[in-house]
């Protein structure tokens, strides 16, 4: 089995995991637009090797409030995934789900919407794992939602303290998604355990 | 105040007044201050995991409790605090995401609140506050002039300690 040595990756490693951000984020993507009928976009994916102290500032501060929905990985790839968009975009793609029309500065979601957010949140992890699953020709499970309102530094807290036990750095796969008029932009990010980036990049043939 | 010093995660910083100090969005992690009145020298660390000795990747000294509070305590009394006048006060450790009760995730914010306050106790560090649990995230903000500990959650009203 491949080893990653996160201090040492080439460029080839980098080139397979983006890929793998594509791949997965492209049908997550497709799930998401069809879902809510209408297009969006995603943009090419990032492979980040990050320190902890930077790790929050990725989408967009850490005290950026986010919806997050988090699974845990298991099966032959251990890790998480994580769904995250901003409040606003949360509250229009419930909008467009349950015909409602809420206005998107209204934070408060009902009991009913927190579980469409949480079904939302499901589907799409899906369609990245599945696909992510047919590619390397393993079997992934994840469990269910966890879904959590807050400052992103408090959410990437969790994964975080997971890579923590490693090592000083996370490594990460995030893409961004948007639509034309910014209304649904958000990220999915996925991060395997150590082992699981080698059991990824062996089944590649790297 | 003039300036606010920025602590990350897994990272410690010190300050002295009329400087104030802060950590943002702190979730299972906790954040420990470190405060000595006399002098108004403040020292912040942002731990993210309770032991150094579990965890054979250990370099970085400001992730964990036991040494995070060790190294803390030098760097103030490099700069002049008494180690004998230090008191604590400490927020997070918060379970963000409810994970079924037997995950050792779930506990994880639980575990490091636990293992600081053994810490402390260990050096005589008297908790002077804490506001830790819970399952939300927060914002400190220390200010060693006053000694106050100023606390911002999600939808929630400023809280001083």
């Amino acid at each position: 089995m491949s080893h990653i040595n996160l201090n040492q990756i080439d460029n080839m490693q980098f080139d397979v995991l983006r890929e793998i951000g594509n791949i997965g984020a492209g049908n997550a993507t497709t799930a998401l637009s069809q879902m809510i009928n209408s297009k969006i976009d995603m943009k090419v994916p990032k492979v980040d090797l990050l320190e902890f102290k930077e790790l929050s500032d990725i989408v967009g501060g850490a005290e950026n409030i986010v919806v997050g929905i988090l699974f845990t990985l298991e099966g032959q790839i251990d890790g998480m995934m994580m769904f995250m968009m901003d409040l606003s975009a949360a509250r229009h793609l419930v909008n467009l789900l349950m015909g409602t029309t809420t206005d998107s500065q209204t934070t408060d979601f009902s009991d009913m919407e927190l579980s469409a957010l949480n079904e939302i949140g499901n589907i799409i992890a899906g369609a990245y794992l599945s696909s992510l699953s047919s590619l390397t020709n393993m079997l992934i499970t994840s469990s269910v939602p966890y879904m959590s309102i807050d400052m992103s530094g408090a959410i990437l807290s969790v994964p975080a303290i997971e890579f923590g036990k490693i090592g000083d750095k996370a490594l990460l796969i995030e893409t961004e998604f948007g639509d034309d008029i910014k209304a649904v932009n958000g990220y999915f990010i996925l991060i395997p355990t150590l082992e699981s980036y080698g059991a990824i990049l062996s089944s590649l043939g790297l | 105040m003039d300036n606010m010093i920025k602590v990350g995660m897994a990272d410690l910083n010190i300050c002295v007044t009329p400087d104030a100090i802060t950590t943002l969005g702190l979730g299972s992690c906790v954040g420990i201050v470190l405060y000595d009145p006399r002098k108004k020298i403040a020292g912040l660390v942002h731990v993210m995991l309770p032991d150094s000795t579990k965890i054979i990747n250990n370099e970085n000294k400001a992730k964990f409790a036991d040494t995070g509070i060790d190294l803390l305590i030098k760097k103030m009394c490099d700069i002049g605090a008494n180690s004998n006048s230090l008191i604590a006060k400490i927020a997070g450790g918060a379970q963000m995401f409810a994970f079924g009760s037997n995950s050792e995730m779930m506990r994880i914010g639980e575990r490091n609140v636990e293992a600081t306050k053994i810490k402390l106790k260990q050096l005589g560090i008297r908790i002077m506050a804490e506001d830790t649990g819970a399952n939300y995230g927060r914002t400190i903000e220390f200010y060693p002039e006053t000694g106050e500990l100023h606390i911002k959650s999600v939808g929630k009203e400023r809280k001083i300690l």
